[in-house]
């Protein structure tokens, strides 16, 4: 009874929603020519989903209310260190930071050395810096803070169950119940069936790491202002080149004889058959590697499209189509958090299962 | 092209903090975690395998007391079949016993009523006997009581002895 009157109630709301464009739509053409600066979709979503320097909440401009973060520079001159609150919300280039004799500026979230007769970073048509070059720049930026967000996460959660583990012999209850099923889930549905009984336990601290880090990180990423970790390439290349790094240190003989001399097979295509296996082998940690950035940078365009459609059509009225729409996609994005780990986790498992299987001789 | 150009320092972080977090979670969440889940995995799974050979253990308690209880019926039915047999034995035996003693105690009083019934004829024939040898004593002696009746008595028995020869 509740649930029908409650999607009763739901149908309403997005029926009034619907129809507010067309109330909207005479106050929203006397907007149109007052507003200067033209809404650019594209610069909000790569805003959105990039990194960048400080942890921007809400604001604009001045008025931001942005978290500094750790800026560190690897310049010829040595290291250098300060906050990105220095750029004073600066992401065009044009407010000079000067530290140890050097200039720094941070231009969409790149941040460029001047050369010492520069005033302001100049481009060419390419956007390739005339005057200046871009140091080491291993800042802490919003996602490394993101990332350690989840760390600490990580760590607060499994480390109160490994507690909870070595004062009780029982089962855990509540939240530490919810993580045990979750590992046991891991073990039990990822690592055992594709690894098997006698080997999976070597790799399930990669598994699980891998598996919760991705999940968490993906949770975290669907919050509003919340940084874009696993959607970013960087650190989807990195986690693939884990799994290669596990894959090619783990091969047994089998697995090497089976990439570059395939037994079974006329001779002649044996060499061919090699170049393609050589590929395979990292070719599966490539996939990966675009399958997580791909799907989570994709879930995220998609939810700032449907909002930013609010701005490009400027009718506050849109916001009765796209809001549902856009909590409709984050629910989504709920599952595909759950299922990008998943599978992540699972063809990992399985690459490393088939390296380390043991064939049986005829 | 930003979107797909990873950027070196993400990388770096990504790559040392994640290999951190591997063996720090290793060391001290996965390995107590597992531990302990396998540990639990295999308390229960001792705990359901003593609990099924219990339940066998009682099993076979129960078809032994079945067993004895078999055995005890069997042996009470046996002794009371000796008891029953033994009891008609006994009755038969009484029984036959009985009618012997009394088919001689018959027999016995049968003899001594034919003993006293000799007896008693016996004594019943002298009795006779003596009485009539008075009353012929007491005829004789009226007969013979006058001595004309005597000669007649000689004569008369004279000419029965003289006839006989």
């Amino acid at each position: 009874m509740i649930a029908h009157k409650s999607f009763k109630i739901i149908v309403t709301l997005t029926l009034a929603f619907a129809l507010l464009p067309f109330l909207a739509f005479a106050s929203a053409d006397q907007v149109e020519n007052e507003t200067e600066e033209k809404f650019n979709p594209t610069d909000m979503i790569l805003h959105h989903i990039g990194d960048s320097h400080g942890w921007h909440f809400f604001g604009s401009g001045d008025n931001s209310y942005t978290l500094p973060l750790p800026v560190i520079l690897w310049t010829d001159n040595g290291l250098v260190t300060f906050m990105s609150s220095e750029f004073h919300h600066d992401t065009e280039g044009e407010y000079i930071v000067e530290k140890d004799g050097m200039q720094f500026v941070n231009y969409h979230e790149k941040i460029y050395q001047l050369e010492e007769s520069a005033e302001t970073v100049k481009f060419d048509e390419e956007d390739y810096p005339l005057n200046a070059e871009r140091p080491l720049d291993l800042s802490i930026t919003k996602n490394v803070a993101a990332m350690l967000l989840t760390v600490i996460l990580m760590i607060w959660f499994f480390f109160g169950l490994a507690g909870f583990h070595k004062k009780n012999k029982h089962a855990p209850k509540g939240f530490n119940n919810v993580l045990e099923t979750l590992v046991l889930f891991v073990r039990d549905e990822i690592a055992k069936p594709q690894i098997g009984e006698k080997k999976y336990m070597k790799f399930m601290p990669f598994l699980l790491t891998v598996f919760f880090f991705i999940w968490i990180t993906n949770l975290l990423g669907l919050l509003p202002g919340a940084a874009n970790v696993t959607g970013n390439i960087a650190v989807t290349v990195s986690l693939g080149l884990f799994t290669l790094a596990i894959i090619i240190m783990n091969g047994n003989k089998d697995y090497w004889k089976h990439v570059f001399w395939m037994p079974g097979i006329p001779t002649f295509v044996k060499p061919i058959l090699a170049v393609v296996e050589v590929l395979g082998v990292f070719i599966k940690p490539i996939a990966l590697m675009i399958r997580l950035f791909a799907n989570i940078t994709a879930g995220h365009i998609i939810i700032l499209s449907l909002l930013g459609l609010i701005f490009i059509l400027e009718s506050a009225g849109v916001a009765g189509i796209s809001v549902p729409f856009a909590l409709f996609i984050t629910i989504l994005e709920l599952l595909v958090a759950f299922l990008q780990a998943f599978i992540f986790t699972m063809l990992s498992a399985l690459f490393i299962g088939m390296a380390v299987a043991e064939h049986e001789h005829h | 092209m930003d979107l797909i150009t990873p950027e070196f320092g993400l990388f770096f972080w990504q790559t040392i903090v994640f290999l951190v977090l591997i063996f720090v979670m290793a060391k001290f969440a996965w390995k107590p975690i597992l531990g302990a889940v396998n540990n639990r995995e295999q308390s229960i799974n001792d705990a359901l395998a003593s609990a099924v050979e219990a339940r066998k253990e009682m099993q076979n308690l129960k078809a032994d007391n079945e067993q004895l209880l078999k055995e005890a019926r069997a042996d009470r039915d046996a002794i009371l079949k000796e008891a029953r047999e033994i009891k008609e034995k006994i009755i038969t035996e009484a029984t036959e016993d009985a009618q012997k003693k009394a088919d001689r105690i018959v027999a016995q009083a049968q003899e001594n009523i034919k003993l006293e019934k000799q007896a008693a004829m016996t004594e019943l024939k002298n009795h006779v006997a003596a009485l009539s040898i008075e009353i012929a004593e007491k005829v004789i002696r009226k007969e013979l009581s006058s001595d004309e009746k005597q000669h007649q008595m000689i004569d008369k028995m004279l000419g029965d002895v003289s006839t006989l020869n």
